[in-house]
């Protein structure tokens, strides 16, 4: 029984000693919560995003001036678990918020930092929706309606195909969202959109969809969708012996790091992104060589999303004079008034905002050549 | 005409996959009546083994089919031992509720080994894949080894406890528990034995489900395990050629409903079946009356 006495008060010395330390060190740093799905289907678009960020902490925190603490949270592309994700952000005391990665967690979390006043920059969440009546929310990424115009208008600019067709998640907010501007964009451009099938979240059966695609004739298929059913897409056509161009978004980044996928089924495919790791820029060359040290990986879009997330926040902390000390209701309004007279030259390109919170920034493709990215020119 | 014939392929393809996850549903609840929703997972599991065995170890794909079988057998015993066995003499729907328990355990675990990156597996079919009416209609390799690895396991079983006397053991505990252990036979053993073959079973079908659509995450067999829970039904549960058949004839309703009605609505139209069975004849299709003698 004394043993057991003695061990309690043993456990609760080092319970203390530690949090102290924990308040010693968050002291007179700013906090910064990240919220993404780091495992699940979409696990690769979270934990780039956190490679990305914490990068970029390391950066600034390395300068001296301004520190940062970062905490990121799994929401596992699941809209409940990212609440409770904010939920815990908000218990922590953060002072504002990078996320969440994905469009129908964003939403989730979205409703609950505006009634809460806590700021919103989502890296990737494209989705109109996302900031639609939302002061607090800004996206660094451009959004749905100018993925899906943007796409029809290359496809059309560069001759890649007349036949199209498309296969999207209807049960996506993301992918829905997408589909219906290029939709809209290549009926004005006189693209022929011949075929258009969905699936859902548990489809793993794709032939139905791939079998009509092809019986349509289609030159190119638009694929609007997470990368995960994109790779099942593409072993389906190949079993199939159909190979018309692949043409993706943003979501089909991460393609090329599911372990085990046969990277040459995607060959040729193409996406658009703001973010090309063989741009020849300082920032991106610095940016790339600094992720290979780390993490010894070639950032994707989405690390690079990160990246720029973090130095649009350190660039909008010290334009407003944010500490250590400012709440989140206050930090929130001064972010919003700062926002939108910022003009952040990233690795994403060059970005400003509006006071819907929606960036501007334009957006090239990229192909895929011999299992590496490479800039698309034609 | 061949494009029909191309949906009625790959619903046959889609369906041989259920029919080989319902076979070991229905071995197990027409033995210990009880409905094991763990087996989904139990898939899951067997095909982990499989997708290291070749990614890691470079393991031919037969020893990497025996690797995850024996895996699998041993991991069913142990379900059967630890989670089930202390809730032999308990109301069913503890049973029931303890195999979700399981169920979500083994998702869990796999979570925590492999993480939850959707990994790409490749496929342990080495049979080429038969191209009819000039290259039109095409039959893959793992579709003909799916239908294949059915009949051999239905025939098997059907046999196995037909003349077997493991097998008439296990008929007769699926009859009479009390009356069986009286004639002598050891019923703890005979349920285990069950798991352990419901569960081999399941390593096969982990296996073939993968090399057919090869995305592997921790929730691959759920959705799977419930669509053949489903043809289990629709075949008559408790019935080995019923869950056969059940699993064929789904696999052809849902890709021919997604064809030709609509996309957005090839599981809906699963799970319809399922009602509109229950509803016209619960027992299915194979699936005989008991009358319960009071």
């Amino acid at each position: 029984m004394k043993c057991g006495k003695t061990l309690v008060a043993m456990i609760l010395a080092i319970v203390m000693v530690f949090s102290m330390a924990s308040i010693a060190m968050a002291e007179d740093a700013i906090k910064i919560g990240l919220i993404g799905p780091m495992t699940g289907a979409a696990a690769s678009y979270g934990t780039s995003v956190k490679q990305g960020a914490e990068l970029a902490v390391q950066e600034i925190n390395a300068l001296g001036g301004i520190q940062l603490e970062l905490n990121p949270q799994d929401d596992e592309h699941d809209a409940e678990k990212s609440v409770n994700a904010y939920n815990t952000l908000w218990d922590w005391g953060a002072q504002m918020i990078i996320g969440s990665v994905t469009t129908t967690p964003c939403l989730a979390v979205g409703a609950e930092a505006f009634n809460d006043r806590m700021f919103l920059l989502t890296p990737s969440a494209s989705s109109t929706d996302v900031i639609k009546d939302k002061d607090n929310v800004y996206q660094l990424c451009f959004t749905d309606p100018a993925q899906g115009a943007a796409s029809a208008q290359y496809i059309a600019d560069k001759n890649l195909a007349t036949k199209v067709a498309v296969i999207y998640n209807n049960a996506d907010a993301y992918s829905t969202g997408i589909y219906q501007t290029f939709d809209a964009k290549a009926k004005e451009l006189g693209l022929e959109v011949v075929s258009t099938t969905t699936f859902t979240d548990d489809t793993t059966d794709f032939s139905v969809q791939v079998t009509t695609v092809k019986e349509a004739g289609a030159e190119l298929v638009f694929l609007p969708i997470y990368y995960t059913p994109a790779s099942m897409i593409l072993q389906q056509a190949n079993t199939m012996g159909y190979a018309p161009i692949f043409f993706g978004v943003d979501g089909m980044d991460g393609i090329l790091n599911i372990e085990g996928f046969d990277t040459s089924l995607a060959e040729g495919v193409m996406l658009l992104t703001p973010f090309s790791a063989d741009a020849t820029d300082e920032l991106t060359v610095n940016f790339v060589t600094a992720y290979k040290e780390a993490y010894d990986a070639t950032p994707d879009q989405f690390a690079a999303d990160g990246y720029d997330c973090v130095y649009t926040l350190y660039a909008a902390i010290q334009k407003a004079g944010i500490t250590s000390e400012t709440s989140p209701e206050e930090a929130c309004d001064l972010l919003i008034a700062t926002m939108q007279e910022l003009e952040i030259t990233g690795v994403t390109g060059t970005m400003t905002w509006s006071a819907t919170g929606e960036v501007t920034k334009t957006p090239t493709a990229v192909q895929i050549e011999n299992g590496v990215y490479v800039g698309y020119a034609n | 005409m061949t494009l029909f014939l191309s949906y009625l392929i790959n619903g046959i393809s889609l369906g041989s996959v259920y029919a080989i996850i319902a076979l070991g549903y229905t071995m197990v609840y027409g033995i210990a009546k009880m409905l094991n929703f763990a087996h989904g997972d139990v898939i899951m599991v067997g095909a982990y083994i499989s997708f290291c065995a070749m990614q890691y170890l470079g393991l031919p794909a037969i020893v990497c089919i025996l690797m995850s079988m024996a895996v699998c057998t041993i991991l069913g015993i142990l379900i059967e031992g630890l989670a089930y066995k202390p809730l032999r003499q308990a109301p069913s729907l503890a049973v029931l509720i303890t195999a979700i328990g399981v169920s979500y355990f083994l998702q869990n675990m796999a979570l925590l080994i492999w993480g939850s990156n959707p990994k790409s597996f490749a496929s342990v079919v080495r049979v080429g894949s038969l191209s009819l009416f000039q290259g039109k209609l095409l039959i893959s390799g793992e579709t003909i080894v799916t239908v294949l690895a059915n009949i051999v396991i239905m025939i098997a079983l059907t046999l196995f406890t037909g003349k077997t006397k493991v097998g008439k053991a296990m008929r007769a505990v699926s009859e009479d528990k009390g009356a069986a252990e009286l004639m002598g036979i050891n019923v703890n053993a005979t349920i285990s034995m069950t798991f352990a073959i419901g569960s081999a079973l399941a390593a096969i079908a982990g296996v073939l489900l993968c090399s057919a659509y090869p995305t592997l995450q921790p929730t691959t067999g759920s959705m799977p395990g419930i669509k053949a829970f489903t043809a289990a039904v629709f075949g008559g549960i408790g019935s080995i050629p019923g869950a056969m058949i059940g699993g064929i004839l789904l696999g052809v309703i849902e890709i021919l409903g997604k064809a030709y009605i609509s996309t957005e609505l090839g599981d809906a139209f699963v799970f319809a079946v399922l009602i509109v069975v229950l509803l016209v004849k619960p027992t299915g299709l194979l699936g005989k009356k008991v009358h319960e003698k009071v």
